[in-house]
């Protein structure tokens, strides 16, 4: 399919008494160069690509086979070997609350923030006067910047105090919703407290992405709508929104992948359980893929190893099929989306 | 409904730069008026003081009566959306909304001005207004289907039905055909023949046989030179402008000596 243009500008002419001397040279060595130049980039290109693909295979092909000793051990084995390897437990049984933990973690936080990050980019984009609107999005850029291991200073000291009455008024109002069942923890070391902080987290990315997809907007959209007798909020529902809709789905995405590695945050926050427990009001009820990874690496002998590297497998399924997912949903509507 | 519309000394500023000044004239209900003049003369501002949508544009503001039956549109009670509602628009370059189907950029107007229309109100609308915008037999069996997925010239029908599905009084046309083919041109200029038993049309328009052909009233603009402000220089029925205009001007522009 791709075939390679002639060159439009002819390359720089040599000079010289050789030049002038056979009319027809320099062209030819002008295009010779081009077409050079040409070939370069587009084996660059196509090298980048590859290595992408390169890259990710061979993070798959480690994971499979460091995991592959503890896949292929049952569940009893695993259990004397492994220190801190529940008693009973088979690999599966091991795995399946450290995903639920994982997803119930990453969507709170993605629920915290995707209504949050719209907001503000969408004040940004077109609410805010000029010079207020740069250095919002300059603030919201900045935050980041911040460490994960400050996300998790800042949530295990200076969140809990704050957030545990708040925690045991919802509790105590919306107990009989499962998600808030009480007794809520005095520590505010609970999924709801990560969800928070990982929501602060992926914010950034989210409002950033969204923010360039609504300045896109067309203004010939806008206009029509306006014309149509649109208030301004009825406008952004029926020209930016829609418009913007994919953009905003992938920049969830780009957050929820941050949501679901995130590790440092959650294990200085979370109080760790290995339930399936939707109760993300009391502490000891689930941990996450990522933060279980890092608080039992220390003490892990090499089939210890391999279960850890087994659940992180696990991360890197869950990862791919999440971005599968937005993937079809954005091109569902693909006939709507204004690209054509 | 058609109403008439007063203009007096219009000032129209982008900022602080005049873009307009003095305009006055008066649009009779139920005829097409179309705006002729060379690029940058100032006719689409002016259009678009017509419906406010001028001052969309930040900075942008003016001076002076628009006055529709005797309510100035500037009035400091008078919602430039409610004006928007009855003061439809046609751009340029059609512009259906690429995230909608062809029913539901008919529909979208309504949908804004009264949110609840019953189910079996909205297809009657929905045949009604592509009816009156001659589209109605090319889209009937894909009224599901993106509008984006049209032809030039059908867009722009589709938007004239999603302008007149909301029923304004008055319906301004932004040089609505410079972006299509001559087929297209001329169904929207029979288009626009039809439309005028029921509505105001004012358009802008850049091919003065086109004026020529669809309006019934002419004004000529024009810009004494860049950075000056664009001027009415003469209104009159069109039969008159493109045979003997008054102004010497006019009779350059429209025989083709300048502009």
């Amino acid at each position: 399919m791709t075939t390679t243009a002639p060159p439009t500008t002819p390359g720089p002419a040599p000079g010289g008494p050789s030049g002038a001397s056979r009319p027809g040279a320099p062209r030819r060595r002008a295009r010779n160069t081009d077409r050079g130049v040409n070939r370069a980039f587009r084996w660059t290109a196509t090298g980048a690509g590859g290595l992408i693909l390169a890259v990710l295979a061979a993070v798959a092909i480690f994971l499979v086979l460091r995991a592959w000793p503890a896949l292929t051990a049952g569940g009893d084995v695993l259990g004397e070997e492994v220190s801190w390897f529940p008693e009973g437990a088979s690999l599966l049984s091991f795995v399946g609350p450290l995903v639920f933990g994982t997803l119930l973690a990453a969507a709170l936080s993605l629920l915290l923030a995707t209504p949050v990050a719209m907001g503000i980019a969408l004040f940004i984009s077109h609410y805010a006067p000029r010079r207020l609107a740069s250095t919002l999005g300059y603030v919201v850029d900045l935050l980041a910047a911040i460490p994960s291991v400050v996300y998790g200073l800042w949530g295990s000291l200076v969140l809990p105090p704050i957030v545990v009455p708040v925690w045991s008024w919802l509790a105590d109002t919306l107990g009989w919703f499962p998600l808030f069942a009480g007794p809520a923890s005095p520590t505010g070391r609970v999924l709801l407290t990560v969800a928070l902080v990982l929501a602060v987290m992926i914010l950034p990315i989210i409002t950033a992405v969204s923010r360039e997809v609504f300045l896109q907007t067309p203004k010939l959209h806008e206009e029509a709508a306006l014309a149509l007798g649109a208030t301004r909020w009825e406008m952004i529902r029926t020209a930016v929104i829609p418009f913007g809709r994919s953009g905003v789905i992938s920049a969830a995405m780009l957050g929820l992948g941050r949501a679901l590695g995130e590790t440092m945050a959650v294990l200085m926050i979370l109080s760790p359980g290995l339930l399936y427990s939707f109760k993300i009001l009391q502490a000891g009820q689930q941990q996450t893929i990522a933060a279980n990874i890092a608080a039992d690496f220390p003490e892990a002998n090499p089939l210890g190893v391999s279960t850890l590297i087994a659940t992180g497998l696990a991360l890197f399924v869950i990862t791919l099929l999440v971005n599968m997912g937005a993937r079809a949903i954005v091109a569902r509507r693909k006939d709507f989306s204004g690209a054509n | 409904m058609a109403q008439r519309i007063d203009v007096k000394d219009l000032n129209i500023y982008y900022g602080d730069f005049l873009a307009v000044q003095d305009v006055g004239m008066t649009i009779d209900p139920k005829s097409v008026t179309a705006f002729i003049g060379p690029s940058g003369c100032g006719k689409s501002t002016f259009l678009r003081t017509l419906n406010r949508m001028h001052e969309v544009i930040p900075g942008a503001r003016v001076e002076g009566t628009v006055a529709m039956e005797g309510v100035d549109l500037y009035g400091d009670d008078v919602d430039p959306v409610a004006v928007r509602r009855q003061v439809g628009m046609v751009f340029q370059r059609p512009n259906p909304f690429p995230t909608m189907s062809i029913k539901e950029n008919v529909l979208a107007g309504v949908k804004l001005n009264n949110k609840r229309i019953s189910k079996s109100d909205a297809e009657d609308l929905v045949e009604s207004s592509l009816r009156g915008a001659n589209l109605w037999n090319e889209v009937k069996d894909r009224l599901d289907r993106p509008g984006s997925g049209l032809s030039g010239g059908q867009q722009q029908r589709l938007c004239i039905a999603r302008a007149i599905a909301v029923k304004p009084q008055v319906l301004l046309m932004d040089e609505p055909c410079s972006a299509l083919d001559p087929i297209s041109t001329l169904a929207i200029e029979d288009l626009i023949a039809e439309l005028k038993d029921e509505y105001t049309i004012v358009i802008v328009t850049h091919n003065m046989q086109q004026a020529a052909r669809v309006s019934d009233r002419t004004a000529f603009f024009n810009i004494a030179g860049t950075g000056k402000p664009g001027r009415l220089i003469e209104m009159d029925d069109t039969a008159t402008m493109f045979s003997s205009p008054s102004q010497q001007a006019t009779e350059d522009y429209i025989s083709g000596r300048f502009g």
